[in-house]
């Protein structure tokens, strides 16, 4: 990366982290969220030993997956409501590094505060300690990929009419590989199986993620703007 | 290239060719499927296993292949209209979705039909069937996209940068679901790959094929011719044809 | 029981066999007329506006 486009990144980054850091009802809400689907779904299939031992690594997974759409939104909305998205094109730094930027703001913001409370959750659900460290593993490269893959329907989305039901209809079946890596990897730490081969493929996916989406955010953006 | 393509490329004279094309592979179509029912439910044996329910195959593997194939299709005719912003290209990406979730449930519903007799049940969550089901959501997706933005040029763009990531997604999906269907669920019985298939099935099975590709070939071609009829409503070429159409 | 009978029961799996073929029939000739009967609308409806503003302007 050369000097100017670093200095892009690191301005749109404090840019929004600012902005992100300033709204704390926002940022707290898809953590909320999550939570209370937590709550739900232990409620719907009960709270036996031996329902929740099979139970926590899928709740964990899908409450953090349906937690982060209800986030995405949030990318660029801002941005296009105020008109800063349109600057952000015109700008000399190549786009995809800007988008990459806000992505990671968005990781930051969203991601990380929801690795943090999944951990807390952990507690509540009985997940054995031996695969507290898989987990955090697992979303610690999972998160970044939802952020990511994110990004681009939101570019797709920005705007839009009735965007709070598109996007999730978009987004969850890109999910899948992540949830079913993400859950394998879990499950086979709580029954004490290795799991690096499952960690290598989410690592995969994510390495994929970060060579392509921000490119196909920036893609994205500009189609839908220009 | 750039010659060839903005000759054919422009929608009148896409138009015309469309006009000229789809009869021939409407026919030949027909007449394919006529030879591939015959073979498919007549001169093909049972199976020794399944019994006459083995003919399903001749609809449920070209709808299944079909499904992927178009989605292919729309990503690359989506790509090259975002790069070389060819008209024709988008209205072809945008036409090809509604045959390739068609072509998708029907994968889906033969399948189903063909795992209640020899499963026991409507569906099954095996690896093949489960990742077809999220093929039918990426296309509803798409189809969804496109009804939600009424310009259509970005309409356009925007589709064809969904279907480019969805098709960077579907191997590694498939894979995920493949993984997690061997994990889950010992050996299932598969009736859906024979380890051999003999002759006198595949060659029925191929000819089933061909018609169901020449079939999205004549219907993607008349889909298309409509989808720049509506975009180009106002253009010269639009109003004279519709002039000529309503003289004869 | 005759050919055409014995044709007709697949033995025993009629129902899911005659369903698939059914299926994929009526999905195939809804998915092929549709465009045609469209592209008629649309013809006559750019015709009926030739008609008010003349062919070309």
């Amino acid at each position: 990366m050369s000097a100017s486009a670093r200095s892009g990144f690191g301005g749109v980054l404090r840019r929004d982290l600012l902005l992100g850091a300033r709204q704390r009802s926002e940022l707290a809400n898809p953590i909320i969220f999550y939570v209370i689907v937590i709550a739900l779904l232990v409620l719907a299939v009960g709270a036996d030993a031996a329902v929740l031992d099979r139970l926590a690594p899928p709740v964990i997974w899908i409450a953090a997956l349906l937690a982060s759409t209800l986030s995405l939104d949030q990318v660029f909305h801002q941005d296009f409501a105020d008109g800063s998205l349109e600057q952000l094109l015109l700008s000399h730094h190549p786009l995809a590094v800007l988008v990459a930027a806000k992505i990671a703001a968005h990781w930051l913001l969203y991601g990380v505060p929801m690795m943090l409370t999944a951990l807390l959750v952990t507690g509540m659900l009985r997940l054995p300690d031996s695969a507290l460290a898989t987990l955090l593993a697992t979303l610690l490269l999972g998160t970044p990929v939802f952020s990511l893959i994110g990004a681009v329907l939101a570019a797709l989305t920005v705007g839009l009419r009735g965007s709070g039901l598109l996007l999730p209809l978009l987004i969850l079946p890109l999910y899948v590989p992540l949830l079913i890596f993400s859950v394998g990897a879990v499950e086979d730490a709580a029954r004490g199986l290795p799991v690096a081969g499952e960690l290598y493929l989410i690592a995969s996916v994510l390495a994929l993620s970060i060579c392509v989406m921000p490119i196909a955010a920036a893609a994205a953006l500009r189609a839908r703007l220009s | 290239m750039f010659t060839f393509l903005h000759k054919y490329g422009s929608p009148q004279h896409f138009y015309r060719l469309s006009r000229g094309l789809a009869p021939w592979f409407g026919g030949a179509s027909a007449l394919l499927f006529a030879a591939g029912l015959y073979g498919a439910l007549l001169l093909s044996p049972p199976d020794y296993q399944q019994g006459e329910g083995v003919r399903i195959i001749y609809v449920h593997v070209p709808s299944a292949w079909m499904s992927l194939m178009v989605y292919v299709i729309m990503a690359a005719a989506g790509g090259v209209g975002l790069i070389w912003k060819v008209k024709v290209a988008d209205a072809f990406a945008r036409a090809s979705a509604p045959l390739g979730a068609a072509f998708t449930f029907l994968a889906l519903a033969t399948g189903s039909l063909w795992g209640k007799p020899m499963w026991g049940t409507w569906w099954v969550w095996d690896a093949r069937l489960t990742s077809e089901l999220i093929l039918l959501f990426l296309y509803l997706g798409y189809m969804a996209l496109q009804t939600a933005i009424e310009d259509r040029r970005t309409a356009a763009r925007a589709g064809a940068v969904l279907a480019l990531v969805g098709l960077v997604n579907i191997p590694i999906i498939h894979f995920s679901v493949l993984w997690w269907s061997t994990l889950h669920q010992g050996p299932t019985l598969r009736p859906f790959a024979p380890p051999a298939i003999h002759m006198s099935m595949l060659v029925p099975l191929m000819v089933m094929a061909v018609a169901f590709m020449l079939y999205f070939a004549a219907v993607v071609l008349v889909r298309t011719r409509n989808e720049l009829l509506e975009l180009e409503r106002n253009s010269n070429w639009a109003r004279e044809l519709a002039a000529e159409e309503a003289a004869r | 029981m005759s050919g055409i009978q014995e044709f007709l029961h697949m033995g025993g799996y009629a129902l899911y066999v005659w369903g698939s073929y059914a299926l994929t029939l009526i999905v195939l000739a809804a998915n092929a007329l549709q465009p045609r009967i469209r592209e008629r609308q649309l013809l006559r409806m750019l015709a009926g506006r030739n008609d008010r503003t003349g062919p070309s302007r």
